[in-house]
């Protein structure tokens, strides 16, 4: 364990809405001085997580739809009840639309591949965002590389938001969708789903959400949200790595062809040609990840138990302390929204001329963790002007006195740089 | 508990005054005129990016500088490069980049490595051994586009 400058053991100040959660976390409980600042990249599990997946393998692991015997019947349930449960949260009346996949990434290449490729053609025109990981922008770019379709940007406001207006003149009659995410993972930025779905369908595009960092921060509501499909991690939102998903209107999956071929998928095989089993085996080829699901469904049912408007309220409230204590050190710089309310639990910043990668290296031997670097979001850094810079993200376990140990730590290393203001 | 280093010490031997002094005022900064050869590694990690031009007469470097942006560790040990690779033929700067490797694998630093062995303190931190390589594979290319 690393040596900390900084007690945090003493007054570990709670936020009024969800307590102390650290000792329903096994690891962060193990290591009291580590402050885990990173759970935009992944979040730490609860205990409920962990045992759900050992019960799963103690009590219920056979192939599921394979055997006609009992245990292989059990793992069927526990799978798709998970899937049941996972729905629900996510505000899906229609359960068998949620596919379950590794994660958002592959959600997303699942999306581009089997309905843009099927449903994009030359001349037509796929809009992204300046704001969107990786994984929603070179996706795309690449699908619209391969059919040549156009691939146009919409950029930010001075202020740092999504460009509204120019959106409305980017999505065009011939534009199939509007790739966007519901929340930026480098900057924290929520973005008006509502608003943007309007503009996609006023021109009858399509309005795929990346849901990577919306589903474990905010309210779903995917029947209401109006979008066409969301997509989302769950080891973002505490559930095991390898499981996620992406949530897509019954019509187009339907209209869709397989993404990937295998057991499961199929119906009947001929010799010449094959049919498709139905929704949802239709697009989940192969074995399934049960332990993840199992793992995901007590995740989303320990955050049902918090309540998320509840876990908003926890990171609205600690989103706004750091921004009033990150504020006051002087010559750092906070990107993105200007208010708490504004953004997730998201604090994305440079200080002087102190680089993010000195930064992070000197908040780690305080037991802080926090991400530096481009945030996998290059096409946004190019526009903020900055090569990098370090990230602080908080959920359900994190307190104030975290934050207190972040605002001491930059403290420290800035005064062992002697950081310039530039 | 997997942890990069331990304590303040570790961070004093990392950032020691020689390496924040080459990181403020960093030495042969520019470009060579007449190089005989220019390399430009980027760290897809950080965006960070390091160029070296060289120029060698008679297979010896008489003149070496770097360009780019970078973190102080990647800043420091490119300006300690340029200081040290002087006079220099590829043969001997080969000899000194398995020392400088050895040195950040804590297999302890070698005196050839001169100022350079203030970089000994990224040893304990392993998510650093890139920063610290990355003027050294600039260099390695610098010499090995020149026409040899």
């Amino acid at each position: 364990m690393t040596t900390t400058a900084v007690d945090r053991r003493v007054g570990r100040a709670a936020t009024k809405g969800l307590g102390d959660l650290r000792a329903d976390f096994p690891l962060l409980a193990a290591n009291p001085g580590l402050v885990y600042l990173d759970s935009a990249a992944t979040s730490q599990k609860p205990r409920a997580v962990l045992d759900a997946i050992v019960r799963y393998y103690e009590t219920a692991n056979a192939n599921p739809h394979r055997g006609a015997y009992k245990l292989s019947g059990a793992a069927t349930d526990a799978y798709h009840g998970a899937r049941a449960t996972i729905a629900r949260f996510l505000g899906a009346a229609d359960a068998d639309t949620l596919i379950f996949t590794r994660g958002t990434t592959e959600a997303i290449n699942l999306l581009a591949t089997a309905w843009g490729h099927s449903h994009v053609h030359r001349g037509d025109r796929i809009v992204v965002t300046r704001l969107e990981h990786h994984a929603n922008f070179v996706t795309w770019q690449q699908m619209a590389r391969a059919v040549g379709a156009e691939f146009r940007i919409c950029e930010l406001t001075e202020a740092g938001d999504l460009d509204l207006d120019q959106l409305r003149t980017l999505v065009t009659a011939n534009t199939r969708v509007v790739a966007f995410g519901h929340v930026s993972n480098a900057l924290g930025t929520v973005n008006d789903v509502a608003e943007i779905v309007k503009i996609a369908h006023a021109a009858g595009a399509l309005a795929f959400c990346d849901g990577a960092q919306g589903a474990p921060h905010l309210r779903v509501g995917f029947d209401a949200l109006g979008v066409d499909a969301y997509a989302f991690s769950g080891h973002k939102m505490l559930g095991p790595m390898g499981i996620g998903g992406v949530i897509v209107r019954r019509k187009l999956l339907e209209a869709m062809p397989p993404y990937q071929f295998g057991g499961d998928m199929i119906e009947f095989v001929f010799d010449g040609d094959s049919t498709w089993n139905t929704l949802p085996h239709k697009f989940e080829a192969g074995t399934p990840n049960v332990e993840g699901a199992v793992g995901l469904e007590a995740a989303v049912r320990y955050l049902d138990g918090l309540g998320m408007d509840a876990v908003r309220a926890h990171e609205v409230e600690l989103s706004r302390y750091a921004l009033q204590l990150l504020g006051d050190i002087e010559g750092l710089e906070i990107h993105g929204p200007a208010t708490a309310e504004a953004r997730s639990g998201v604090v994305s910043f440079t200080l002087g001329d102190i680089h993010p990668h000195d930064l992070s290296t000197m908040l780690d031997v305080d037991g802080v963790c926090v991400r530096a670097g481009h945030h996998c979001a290059q096409p946004l850094m190019r526009a903020l002007k900055v090569s990098s810079t370090v990230r602080a993200s908080f959920y359900v376990y994190n307190t104030l006195a975290d934050i207190d140990a972040l605002a001491a730590s930059l403290r420290k290393a800035k005064e062992r740089f002697g950081a310039h203001h530039g | 508990m997997p942890t990069t280093a331990d304590g303040g010490a570790g961070l004093s031997a990392l950032y020691q005054e020689r390496i924040l002094a080459h990181y403020r005022k960093p030495h042969h900064k520019g470009t060579v005129e007449r190089a005989t050869g220019v390399h430009t590694v980027k760290n897809p990690l950080c965006g960070d990016d390091v160029t070296v031009a060289v120029r060698e007469v008679d297979g010896v470097v008489v003149d070496a500088a770097f360009t780019g942006t970078g973190c102080s560790i990647t800043q420091a040990s490119a300006s300690m490069l340029m200081d040290l690779v002087r006079g220099k033929s590829p043969g001997e700067i080969d000899v000194l980049q398995r020392a400088f490797d050895a040195m950040l694998a804590g297999e302890g630093a070698d005196h050839a490595l001169g100022e350079m062995q203030a970089l000994s303190g990224v040893a304990a931190f392993k998510a650093r051994h890139k920063c610290a390589r990355l003027p050294w594979q600039a260099l390695h290319g610098a010499l090995g586009n020149g026409g040899r």
